[in-house]
């Protein structure tokens, strides 16, 4: 079936400039400009034609902590969610830091992922932040960026060296952004709500002081750092200010920092727990003036598994993070309701964005390219239902949740993976 | 307020009570403190109940002032500290405590360093849960043993001046004393290094200020609070003699207080620190007092979230 009609639908495809009423063509698995005779018609009237969406930061767990996520069912989630690309984060057990691990989940992803699962490596060996990862053998094996998400890389002149190292292989440099020292021990953010629920703070400004520190390592060494999950207004506007220099500088939105605050976390649920942690009402407002802008160009689900029995102890020992894949197109839709962004800009956050900046080609409904598309039904209301995810784990604050919109159709390759209603 | 409207199971902190239901604990541990004065000292209450004192961070003051107040009460009680249980094992709390109820254990008290632990408790517990100090959140039965105390000392606590000197920022009692406070009234100043009394915690209507010798002048009770160094972090400020020396209460800034000025400590006190010795003995401290009341402050505590009520004959 790697022939298709989508008939009648809205396309919106930004980086060819169009949003009109078309048909898309697919035609053994890429778009064309007509369709192939025996072609299957998918009838999409009423709805969002889009190139297929891409997460740029998951966590698949593979290899290592398949008990909470394996290729397999997380991108499966992908697919339910819209998303025909993830790219996923080296933290895994052993760490993405050697060509053996890259080649052992380019295989998984072979043999079981349900959509595209692009690689990333990690800037220093084991995620230690003291000696560098192989990255131009990394670049070789696949990976599409370097990053050492889950921790930060402290020292600066290693930063800077990785930064330097890296242009050469034309591979862009993701940072978790986290101040060990300012962030300390601390499970939640650091403000009001840390002071009256007993939490140790971890300060927006332990956030802020890696931004900039990037924003001057892109500039002397004029290469891209990207700067993973911004929560802090502050940050957002330290990326504002060097993007107008002409500054290398990206930055990305998660949908729990732009839709939930640290008061979330006032029954110790932890659901709310993540890295960087919720902030304040001012920061998520700031994060949604960065999408609204332009600032934060890209977003992505930081989706990140954990094991049920992991997560039902006491906040401070709870491992940061939450499933994000199955929510994050309808908190992205709810942004497009609520007039933040328009429809355009929300598919070049999830399309061409990210495309261009990890030279991945994917993100058009250009003719010849690869036939990744996602239908969206913007009417539909829905409940998310977490005990129904296709993730093996259970972690999401957004359980029970009412939505308007979501992914009718998730195609990867002219192969339809997801159908809302039908096959997932 | 009438007995009936107690409608809690458990007590997890002061934010959740109303000033009814806060006085009605003082009242209610009002009956109590006599039972303590008898010559037998026990009554029937919680005859056939179990109480366990899960305590997973050392306490010796707390600990066994709730089991000898369950004891009064008449109730079975099990003491299970940090080392002897399973935890160190590697059994969550979630399965240490579902093992608890499993042996029917009616009100559970726990002891913990992390924040949250007994209202993680309390959503899959049908036991009572009792918070007995939760990490730098809340310690309950303390706040009320303060504002028992207070109350018996000065007939009120409604328009009192109270400063709370030391370590706000990583204190329960801090926290617990500023809700009940500001709920029945007392005018509430926080005073000591300003990297220890943070000004956010002006928005939970108290007022912040780093000038010791202002906080203290007018204040009509000053509570004492211990340098938390199990919780602090090793930046806060340059030394223990430092901070002896710019917020300790030493006999000049004790003798430039009113004259009626109480003193009050939650314990245990580091003589030569926070307090100097002597005004911690003098007749102005209630730092003994406090323990006592603490009993059936308790006692009070226990019986209420139990479902007891206080007729015109007393405790049934």
């Amino acid at each position: 079936m790697n022939s298709l009609v989508i008939k009648n639908g809205r396309v919106i495809d930004p980086a060819n400039g169009v949003d009109a009423v078309r048909d898309v063509f697919v035609v053994d698995g890429r778009i064309a400009a007509a369709a192939a005779k025996d072609a299957t018609v998918i009838d999409a009237t009423g709805k969002i034609v889009t190139p297929g969406l891409i997460d740029m930061h998951v966590h698949l767990r593979e290899p290592g902590r398949s008990d909470k996520e394996t290729i397999e069912t997380g991108t499966r989630c992908a697919a339910r969610g819209g998303f025909a690309s993830v790219v996923c984060m080296p933290n895994t057990s052993p760490a993405a830091d050697n060509t053996g691990t890259i080649a052992f989940i380019k295989q998984r992803a072979a043999e079981a992922a349900s959509v595209n699962v692009f690689p990333t490596g990690a800037i220093t060996k084991e995620l230690k932040g003291e000696e560098l990862a192989p990255i131009g053998s990394l670049k070789k094996a696949g990976v599409v960026a370097i990053t050492d998400d889950g921790r930060c890389v402290q020292n600066n002149e290693l930063m800077r060296r990785a930064v330097e190292y890296s242009k050469m292989f034309d591979l862009p440099v993701l940072d978790h952004c986290q101040d060990y020292n300012l962030a300390a021990d601390g499970v939640m953010n650091e403000g009001h709500w840390s002071a009256a629920l007993g939490l140790r703070g971890w300060p927006s400004v332990g956030e802020d002081v890696i931004v900039a520190r990037n924003i001057l390592l892109a500039e002397q060494l004029d290469w891209h750092i990207h700067c993973q999950h911004i929560s802090s207004a502050r940050s957002a506007q330290l990326i504002r200010e060097a993007k107008k220099r002409g500054i290398k500088i990206s930055g990305e939105a998660c949908p729990h920092h732009f839709t939930l605050t640290d008061a979330c976390v006032k029954t110790y649920d932890t659901n709310f727990k993540m890295n960087p942690p919720l902030r304040t009402e001012r920061d998520r407002e700031a994060i949604l003036g960065g999408l609204a802008d332009g600032t934060l160009e890209i977003i992505a689900s930081d989706h990140a598994p954990h094991c049920t029995y992991e997560k039902e102890v006491e906040f401070d020992v709870a491992p940061f993070g939450i499933l994000g894949l199955e929510t994050e197109l309808a908190l992205a839709l709810e942004l497009v309701r609520n007039k933040v962004i328009d429809l355009r800009r929300l598919v070049e956050t999830f399309t061409v964005n990210p495309a261009r900046l990890l030279r991945l080609k994917k993100g058009t409904l250009s003719v010849g390219a690869d036939a990744d598309v996602t239908i969206i039904d913007l009417q539909q209301g829905w409940t998310y239902d977490v005990t129904a995810s296709a993730s093996k784990s259970r972690n999401s604050p957004f359980h029970g949740w009412k939505f308007h919109g979501r992914a009718a159709a998730t195609i990867v390759g002219g192969k339809l993976v997801w159908r809302e209603n039908g096959q997932g | 307020m009438t007995a009936t409207t107690w409608k809690h199971k458990d007590l997890l902190g002061i934010q959740e009570l109303t000033a009814d239901e806060i006085n009605h604990v003082l009242d209610t541990a009002t009956a109590f403190k006599e039972v303590g004065e008898r010559a037998v000292k026990k009554v029937p209450s919680l005859r056939g109940k179990t109480m366990v004192n899960l305590f997973i961070e050392p306490s010796t003051r707390t600990r066994t002032s709730f089991e000898l107040a369950a004891k009064r009460l008449s109730a079975d009680v099990i003491n299970i500290a940090t080392t002897a249980s399973s935890l160190v094992k590697g059994e969550t709390l979630k399965d240490t405590a579902l093992n608890l109820q499993a042996l029917n254990a009616d009100i559970i008290v726990i002891r913990h360093s992390a924040a949250g632990a007994p209202h993680f408790l309390s959503r899959i517990l049908k036991a009572s849960v009792i918070n007995a100090g939760d990490g730098a959140h809340e310690h309950p039965t303390q706040a009320l043993l303060d504002a028992f105390t207070i109350r018996e000392k000065k007939g009120r606590i409604a328009g009192l001046n109270v400063t709370i000197l030391g370590d706000i920022l990583y204190s329960r009692v801090a926290r617990s004393n500023i809700w009940l406070l500001t709920k029945l009234g007392a005018r509430v100043t926080l005073a000591g290094p300003s990297t220890l009394v943070p000004r956010v915690f002006e928005e939970f209507g108290c007022r912040v200020t780093h000038d010791i010798e202002e906080a203290i002048r007018d204040a009509d009770v000053i509570n004492l609070l211990r340098i938390q160094h199990e919780r602090q972090r090793q930046t806060m400020f340059p030394s223990i003699g430092e901070y002896a020396a710019m917020f300790g209460l030493n006999k000049e800034r004790f003798a430039r207080t009113k004259p009626d000025a109480m003193i009050m400590h939650p314990g245990p006190i580091n003589r030569g620190v926070e307090i100097d010795s002597e005004i911690a003995d003098c007749g102005r401290s209630v730092i003994l007092e406090q323990v006592t009341n603490g009993l059936a402050v308790r006692m009070a505590v226990l019986f209420l979230c139990s479902g007891g009520r206080i007729s015109a004959e007393g405790a049934e």
